[in-house]
């Protein structure tokens, strides 16, 4: 694997003195430099904090990010130098136009008057921002608010750039239009690390994915290979009529071919398999002698992936 | 593409020089947009209370009474308008860095986080709030030249200022001024954003009517408990400072205790204030 552009070893978050919460227990990441890395959780487990942390806006009780090389938490300033971020919210400067808004941003970090416009009318176009170069920020839609945002955070050419829940709050067209404008930035060779809790979301765009829970990484892999770890491509969940009947299915179900792995959930019975023709027909089949009253058939999603881990759904 | 961006591995001075540039006209650009609002700001208050208290009651019949102009310019030590104009220069200062910095700060710190994008340039989280002092500071001497013409020309008695010593003077517009913004950077971080409509009531009106804007600190000696009270508060050196340097007429205090004070008031609501920015910023 190539050298990580983000090292994060051992991270703790403490907060609060009197009634301590541990937001982030015991981090470690690597993120090899050009992928779009996502951190995928659910509410609270601890994503906003670690991107706070490496970002130079928290300050960590234990533990140490690097970012490029440099130590974010020994030297702030010259890390900031290195990220881009796009915090949760809006965080664009309301008394400035649009164009000032990522003009004056290439000024705090060093670029000259002429330089600062041709980057800013550059960016204006890529993110189809230039016709309202002139506009408010309190004007723009919450898609074309975003969009700026992300515009301005890669302004000084970062090498790692921090998305915090990017699609919070966006329509699913100004979603679509997001992850364009990201994925773009991986061809340019930016960095890219979100955090999100939607499984489509960090199926879609993430090429690696570490799953966060209570300040905890479960797993680290690639999308695929974390839907390939469930043990099946295909899932049948087999909802039964009446009382179980002591794992005389189950034992049966094991035994047609094709079929990797039977589990009990609630209501039935749940079967992970390898796709083939006609084995919907046997678990069918052979279910319905013991009470079957409905299959839905699935793909393994990381939701799946999630709830194995956890016992839990991902929006619980 | 050979920009010129922060890039790491230059020297430190340079990247945190280039982005205070830059924060500072940021600030430049948003104020001449809002000139207007400005000038209204700073320049209304010291217009209707001289308008008032030097112009309109002395002029009315039976209102010698009701004016403090009668008896102090009885006193011959050049009436009402000259205790006023440095009072009032004063008052203009310290709204200023209020306005400057407090205000915004408040909103950025509640409502918007817009305050997060400049956090996030390259430079150490301190010199941000310094930036703020600094452009406060600039706002407030503005102001306090927009007032002296104001203070000069309204009173209907003529105003008796002369500077004795231009080095002073500068030396407490100056430090008045930067401490005006440190006074703003305290309050706007120390101050829950919800509860900053109550600043005016109980911040701001009583350092203005306890700061010797509208009386020398001098003639609070018949009163001796309110003349040594009034000593914990930073205005009474701006007020005294300006009174010293530019109406040395009226009664003040030593010009030496002046700029030590200011010197003292400036460091400490510095620290505070910086103390309570970085509370604010970081987690």
């Amino acid at each position: 694997m190539n050298e990580a552009i983000v090292e994060i070893l051992g991270l703790r978050k403490i907060y609060g003195s009197k009634n301590p919460v541990t937001a982030v227990d015991g981090i470690d990441l690597h993120v090899p430099p050009g992928l779009i890395y996502g951190l995928l959780g659910p509410n609270g487990a601890g994503k906003t904090t670690t991107i706070s942390i490496a970002t130079t806006r928290a300050i960590p009780t234990a533990g140490s990010v690097r970012i490029a090389g440099i130590d974010v938490v020994a030297h702030p300033a010259l890390a900031r130098c290195v990220i881009g971020v796009v915090p949760q919210y809006n965080t664009l400067d309301r008394s400035c136009t649009v164009f000032e808004n990522i003009y004056f941003h290439c000024r705090y970090f060093g670029m000259t008057k002429e330089m600062a416009t041709q980057r800013t009318s550059q960016l204006l176009n890529q993110f189809r921002l230039s016709d309202r170069a002139s506009a408010y920020p309190q004007a723009l839609s919450g898609g074309l608010a975003q969009r700026l945002q992300i515009a301005r955070a890669i302004a000084h050419h970062p090498k790692v750039l921090f998305l915090d829940e990017p699609s919070a709050g966006l329509d699913p067209q100004s979603r679509i239009a997001m992850w364009e404008a990201v994925q773009g930035l991986r061809a340019e060779g930016i960095t890219v690390v979100l955090t999100t809790h939607y499984m489509e979301e960090a199926d879609e765009l993430c090429d690696r994915l570490a799953i966060i829970d209570h300040g905890k990484i479960l797993i680290e892999d690639t999308p695929v290979a974390l839907k390939a770890s469930v043990g099946g491509d295909i899932i049948y969940d087999l909802r039964m009529r009446g009382a179980g009947d002591g794992g005389l299915l189950e034992k049966s179900l094991a035994f047609i071919e094709g079929v990797t792995r039977v589990e009990v959930i609630e209501g039935g019975l749940r079967v992970l398999a390898r796709v083939q023709d006609g084995l919907l027909a046997k678990v069918v089949t052979t279910a319905n002698d013991y009470g079957l009253r409905d299959v839905t058939t699935t793909e393994p999603s990381l939701e799946t992936v999630f709830i194995r881990l956890t016992g839990r759904d991902l929006r619980e | 593409m050979s920009e010129v961006v922060a890039n790491a591995s230059d020297p430190k001075i340079v990247i945190y020089t280039r982005a205070f540039v830059g924060l500072m006209q940021r600030d430049f650009r948003v104020l001449r947009r809002e000139i207007v609002p400005f000038l209204i700001r700073v320049a209304m208050n010291p217009l209707l209370f001289l308008f008032v208290f030097t112009f309109v009651m002395p002029h009315m019949s039976g209102g010698a009474k009701l004016s403090p102009t009668a008896s102090m310019a009885a006193a011959g030590d050049g009436g009402f308008g000259t205790v006023l104009l440095p009072g009032l220069m004063a008052v203009a200062i310290m709204f200023s860095g209020i306005a400057a910095v407090a205000l915004p700060l408040a909103q950025e710190f509640g409502i918007t986080r817009e305050i997060d994008d400049r956090v996030m340039c390259p430079l150490p989280i301190g010199a941000v709030a310094i930036e703020k002092i600094f452009f406060s500071a600039i706002q407030s001497i503005f102001a306090a030249a927009v007032v002296f013409p104001l203070a000069y020309y309204i009173p209907s008695t003529p105003v008796l200022a002369h500077v004795t010593s231009w080095p002073f003077l500068i030396a407490v517009l100056i430090l008045a001024s930067l401490l005006a913004g440190a006074l703003g950077l305290t309050i706007g971080t120390l101050v829950q954003p919800k509860q900053i409509g109550l600043i005016f009531g109980v911040v701001i009106m009583p350092i203005t009517f306890l700061g010797c804007v509208y009386y020398p600190w001098a003639a609070l000696t018949t009163i001796k408990w309110l003349q040594i009270g009034v000593l914990i508060n930073p205005i009474v050196y701006i007020s005294e400072g300006l009174r010293a340097a530019l109406t040395p007429t009226t009664g003040h205090m030593p010009d030496a205790m002046i700029l030590a004070m200011l010197l003292f008031f400036l460091v400490l609501l510095t620290l505070v204030g910086l103390r309570g920015f970085a509370k604010r910023v970081l987690s």
